[in-house]
């Protein structure tokens, strides 16, 4: 199994949603989040007072999958997530070493 | 001054039936010093019911308004104080006003302060009138004295923003208290008080000294404004800047109480304005109006200047204007034309925008929700710029010489009044900021000004009065 963590452009997450649906995902961890890459920050002024904020607001979609699903998944995300410009933001896929559905007790693959 | 045809007008209004019961109604012409009696029949419900609402709306422009206007740009943890402490300097404030607040400022006595003769409304009743700026107008002195209180309510409001997120409760209240009593309600005699329209003719000396000069100042910009602003300077430098000043961020925590705050500043603001005409007549109309539009294109000229310096045009820009229009049109507003209001309100955006940005920034001063660079510099410019759109030549509406009986139109010198409103501009910067200073720095080195770097951290909110203002 695979944990695949994208960092996206918030306005992207339905269209990151759409297409992992499309391939049979059944679950995603959503987290608003903010950081910084190539993108840098914004700039904002009051009153003549600058702040630049080198944070800016992310998503943070996490999805668990069958391992063979994994590059899939990562070229799903890649193309609904793309708009070509800077701050479009990054994947990484991790190994998964055990899954749990808490109600039934199932375990790895059947967990999913 | 259309003084006759108003009198005509208000006495025709009054019926047959108490023309009948007041004989003396029925000389010709005004009637010089009128007794209670006789000025009773020389009031209106009109302009009653005006000064009544007016005064209500000036309370709206402190609380809420100011209080969510410097709410909004405060952090969070120090949004409640600022909540706190413009409503208990509201109530300090009325409470002064009647006790001998209103005395030392409209009674007689000295060009520089009045009396104690009406202390605790000492002769004021239901049936004793004020003077409005027509001979033989009178309004019912309680609806005067809610009215003037108003004022005195938010002007040391104003002063909170210089030093917001720092300040220690108890000393700025005892600051606020000391204040009024030797900074406010002397400045108010000194601008506003006068014997009225049909007494000033026989002892032309019972008015104010600044109003002795000629300097105009129709609602408040040396009274309210530059009286406030320069306070707050001072007090903003004896305090000191906040701790994390321009090393980390401070923004606003809410732009949409800021704006809310705005919007009700202004609608407030023609109770101010156009209620300080004291009548609803047409000038009062033309302060309306006169408010109304400078406040327009100040908004519009911050919003401008900010879209040409940065590329894009900010809420907080455009609210700061309108409050510097609104500021700036208060001294001028029963004298300018609309047309001139509104090159008042473009000009007063340039000023205040260079001061807020520029000047502080170069200067170093911590003055937090720029209490000086808005209300200071923008009363400056209002106050200076009333004499020139006072001018008749230009639309204004001139100056009206009460010394003589009834009174006539003054005649308008134009460099004469604009120096009359630099020397009452400095008579004010002098007064405030000289006496603020002492009673800063008495309170900073007896019972201390600055709450602790412990408590600045945490927020006025918990350490000062022990809630939040947001329980999410």
């Amino acid at each position: 199994m695979k944990l695949v963590i994208a960092i996206i452009k918030p306005f992207k997450l339905d269209e990151v949603r759409e297409a992992l649906s499309a391939l049979g995902v059944q679950g995603m961890t959503v987290t608003e989040v903010k950081g910084f890459g190539r993108q840098k920050g914004q700039t904002e002024i009051y009153r003549g007072a600058e702040y630049s904020t080198n944070m800016v607001p992310k998503i943070k979609v996490e999805v668990v999958c069958a391992s063979d699903l994994a590059p899939r998944v990562v070229e799903a995300v890649q193309q609904s997530a793309n708009t070509g410009a800077i701050g479009d933001g990054k994947i990484f896929v991790l190994d998964v070493a055990q899954t749990v559905r808490i109600r039934t007790g199932e375990t790895d693959d059947m967990a999913l | 001054m259309k003084i006759s045809t108003k009198l005509f007008g208000a006495a025709g209004a009054l019926g047959v039936s108490l023309l009948t019961a007041l004989p003396a109604l029925a000389q010709d012409g005004p009637i010089k010093a009128p007794t209670a009696e006789q000025m009773a029949a020389m009031s209106n419900k009109g302009d009653t019911t005006w000064m009544l609402v007016s005064a209500a709306l000036v309370l709206l422009m402190s609380i809420p308004a100011l209080a969510l206007f410097y709410g909004g740009l405060v952090r969070t943890k120090n949004m409640l104080s600022l909540l706190m402490q413009v409503l208990t300097i509201v109530s300090v404030a009325a409470l002064l006003w009647v006790t001998y607040g209103y005395s030392m400022a409209f009674t007689g006595g000295s060009p520089f302060v009045g009396g104690f003769s009406k202390m605790f409304l000492a002769g004021v009743s239901a049936s004793t009138y004020a003077a409005t700026f027509s001979n033989n107008v009178y309004i019912p002195e309680y609806a005067y004295i809610c009215f003037q209180m108003t004022f005195a309510c938010i002007t040391p409001a104003l002063i909170v923003g210089a030093f917001a997120e720092r300040v220690k409760f108890t000393p700025l209240i005892i600051f606020v208290v000391l204040w009024l009593t030797i900074v406010y309600f002397p400045m108010a005699h000194m601008v506003w008080y006068f014997a009225g329209p049909d007494f000033l003719s026989d002892n032309t000396s019972d008015a104010g000294l600044l109003y002795g000069w000629g300097a105009l100042d129709f609602a408040g910009g040396t009274v309210v404004h530059i009286n406030a602003g320069i306070a707050g300077l001072v007090g903003c430098l004896v305090i000191g800047k906040r701790s994390g000043y321009k090393t980390e961020p401070m923004p606003p925590h809410s732009l949409t109480m800021t704006m809310i705050g705005a919007s009700l500043l202004w609608v407030g603001w023609f109770g101010f304005n156009a209620g300080s005409n004291l009548e609803a007549n047409g000038l009062a109309a033309l302060a309306f109006i006169n408010t109304f539009v400078a406040t327009a294109a100040a908004a519009v000229c911050w919003a401008l200047i900010e879209q040409i310096k940065h590329g894009k045009p900010s809420l907080l820009g455009a609210a700061s204007g309108a409050v510097a229009g609104l500021v700036a049109i208060t001294p001028a507003a029963g004298f300018a034309a609309p047309m001139t209001s509104i090159i008042l309100g473009f000009v007063v955006s340039i000023f205040c925008f260079f001061f807020v940005t520029t000047v502080k920034n170069k200067l170093g001063y911590d003055d937090s929700l720029d209490v000086f660079g808005v209300h200071c510099i923008g009363g400056i410019v209002g106050a200076i710029g009333t004499g020139f759109v006072a001018n008749p030549a230009w639309g204004g509406q001139g100056w009206v010489d009460y010394t003589v009986f009834p009174a006539v139109a003054g005649t308008f010198d134009l460099t004469g009044q604009v120096i009359t409103q630099i020397k009452a501009v400095l008579l004010t910067l002098c007064l405030s900021g000289g006496v603020s200073a002492v009673l800063f720095l008495g309170l900073k080195y007896t019972i201390g000004l600055r709450a602790s770097a412990e408590v600045e951290a945490e927020g006025l909110d918990i350490a000062e009065h022990g809630e939040r203002a947001y329980n999410y």
